[in-house]
């Protein structure tokens, strides 16, 4: 079973149903598939091959879904990244995956043409949206989806591929302050989406939301597992507007509302909602973060007819874990058991598992883990150990957890510094090579502080060069401009110092800790 | 009133732009100048700016997405233009 089968398989039976709804457009099975087909045939037609790396860099929209597709369909890999990306990172995660085709909208256009003189392995660029880009160098190949698909055929490509071959590149973020491409074969992502609708219990009349962005491996997973059971996926690009999303949530008749904690945040906060709008869901999902209790009982009165299902993943994996939902009550702050599949271990620093109640780090194995890390073989040498036997390899994910009597996992903290900020990991070290870079800044160091919102607030401590003039909003603009929103610091803070430690290193665990004390709560970092 | 909003979302949200930039009509959410927390740092500086209570069911594009949609919704919460 091949990845972009999902979408041949559910087309052929459900033509005419609705694959996706988004804004005002309703995307049929059908017509997706053939969508699909066509831009697969531009993308061979514009050079690309079995293998080759494919950008999609655009926001919650249909093409991107058709964009998956296609690019599965031509056998080649897809990569999506965050559309908040500002054009150096493009450019480098361009560079990194040699990636020779990106796909994206009029709107980020401005953003690809900086990228395209920089990216060595760019052909083609292929544009979406009300505004075609007339920038960009004339080396590139430029494709319309709305006025040049026309020509190609619906009819699927010839090119055929194993499940050993590579699927998708999803990138994330990474202590050293560079992101890591994790690598996904056909066979793992295949995996991962069998074992996440099994424990689900997803059924063809379900109607999942997905507000996450499909940059991110949860965000994605709702479009991929929706296309293989053959469900409707109402798209939104962000929750700026939960009074919105509610009004789709209640005209849609949405079964099943996939959150981060934050967004659970936010839509508690409204006052005037009416649980009857929440009735037809039948499962809520949490993941990326933890679920606080006191949310899950509010969640409940609002969701009065849905499971709630608290998970735990990682990129380099997909999803490990899940609550039962009727042990949600008994347990509410375990991330439960391994899925369906997959099996977990909780070691110690030599690899040896721990007792109940003690801590260890998470191991995971199942054919949903990573083959590695693009071209990164010390870092990849790092995750993937040997397993049980001698031809496997096993996920460190550098996760501190324990585990009660009966199995339960409960997860205690990261033993890197990521700190994740709705939802989402920020890497320390990558908003700090930001901030250094404004010629003001002698010292820096990022730390996350609790938020009842973001789970962590990205706070950043400065230490001006001798006589500098710098503010606040002088340091968050310049990160505003280079980094993507949610790493963009929420709070500066300006010191005479940093602590160090005796080795000279900037003492990151004090500044951790001075944080959670001076907001008066100790123990699980978020 | 409107020189207000602009001059706010020029300085908080874009940054690089010059004020022709940041034309009148356009959607925030389409062009991604503002996103879910800046939704919520815009409703605090209409609050406190403007001097008015936003309901949970007015936060909509209607009356936020664009610099024309909230001088229209600010007059309707009875905002007066106010002189230069």
């Amino acid at each position: 079973m091949l990845l972009g089968d999902f979408l041949r398989n559910s087309a052929r039976r459900l033509s005419p149903k609705v694959a996706c709804v988004c804004g005002s457009t309703r995307l049929g099975y059908g017509s997706f598939d053939e969508q699909a087909n066509r831009l697969a045939h531009a993308l061979l037609d514009a050079g690309v091959r079995r293998g080759d790396r494919v950008v999609v860099f655009l926001d919650n929209r249909v093409e991107a879904v058709i964009s998956i597709f296609a690019i599965l369909k031509a056998g080649a890999a897809f990569v999506v990244v965050n559309p908040t990306t500002k054009a150096d990172k493009l450019t480098y995660l361009v560079n990194d995956c040699g990636a020779t085709t990106i796909i994206t909208s009029g709107q980020l256009s401005s953003v690809v043409s900086e990228v395209e003189t920089a990216a060595e392995s760019l052909r083609a660029v292929v544009t979406c949206g009300w505004e075609v880009s007339r920038h960009g160098t004339l080396r590139n190949r430029r494709i319309d989806f709305e006025h040049d698909l026309v020509g190609f055929s619906t009819e699927p490509p010839r090119v055929r591929c194993i499940d050993m071959d590579l699927a998708a590149i999803i990138y994330t973020s990474g202590s050293t302050g560079r992101p890591k491409g994790v690598v996904m074969t056909h066979r793992n992502m295949v995996s991962a989406a069998d074992s996440i609708t099994e424990y689900l219990e997803n059924v063809e009349d379900d109607i999942i939301l997905n507000v996450l962005p499909l940059s991110f491996g949860y965000g994605l997973y709702q479009a991929l597992t929706a296309v293989k059971i053959g469900v409707t996926l109402v798209l939104e690009k962000s929750f700026a507007y939960p009074y919105q999303i509610v009004q789709r949530v209640r005209e849609e008749r949405v079964t099943a509302f996939p959150g981060v904690p934050t967004m659970f945040a936010l839509l508690l906060q409204m006052t005037d909602l009416d649980p009857a709008d929440f009735d037809a869901v039948r499962y809520v999902t949490n993941a990326g973060a933890a679920l606080p209790p006191s949310h899950i009982a509010r969640l409940r009165r609002l969701f009065r007819k849905a499971r709630i299902y608290s998970m735990y993943g990682i990129t380099e994996c997909t999803r490990v874990t899940y609550l039962p939902p009727n042990e949600l009550e008994r347990r509410p702050t375990s991330v439960g058991k391994a899925m369906p599949n997959c099996e977990t271990f909780i070691v110690d620093p030599n690899g040896n598992p721990v007792a109940p109640g003690e801590v260890g780090e998470l191991v995971v194995r199942g054919s949903n883990v990573m083959q590695g890390y693009w071209n990164l073989p010390e870092e990849t040498n790092k995750a993937l150990r040997p397993g049980r036997h001698p031809w496997e390899r096993v996920l460190h994910t550098g996760d501190l957890f324990r585990m009660d009597e009966e199995g339960y996992l409960y997860f205690v903290a990261r033993q890197d510094d990521i700190i994740k900020s709705r939802g989402e990991k920020v890497s320390p070290r990558e908003v700090e090579n930001t901030i250094h870079e404004l010629a003001e800044v002698q010292e820096t160091a990022v730390v996350g502080v609790p938020d009842p919102i973001l789970g962590a607030a990205i706070k950043a401590i400065v230490v001006k060069t001798e006589g500098a003039r710098l503010s606040e909003a002088d340091v968050i603009a310049h990160c505003a401009r280079r980094l993507e929103n949610y790493m963009v610091p929420k709070i500066v803070e300006f010191r005479d110092g940093l602590p160090k430690t005796t080795s000279g290193k900037i003492a990151r665990a004090q500044l951790k800790a001075d944080e959670q004390a001076a907001k008066g709560m100790g123990g699980e970092t978020v | 009133m409107r020189e207000k909003i602009r001059e706010f979302i020029l300085s908080r949200f874009m940054l690089d732009a010059k004020p022709e930039d940041l034309k009148d009509g356009i959607s925030f959410l389409e062009t991604g100048v503002i996103d879910s927390t800046g939704v919520v740092e815009l409703l605090a500086f209409l609050e406190a700016e403007f001097e008015i209570e936003v309901e949970d069911s007015e936060i909509v594009p209607e009356n936020l997405d664009s610099v024309d949609s909230l001088c229209r919704y600010l007059e309707s919460k009875g905002v007066t233009v106010s002189p230069p």
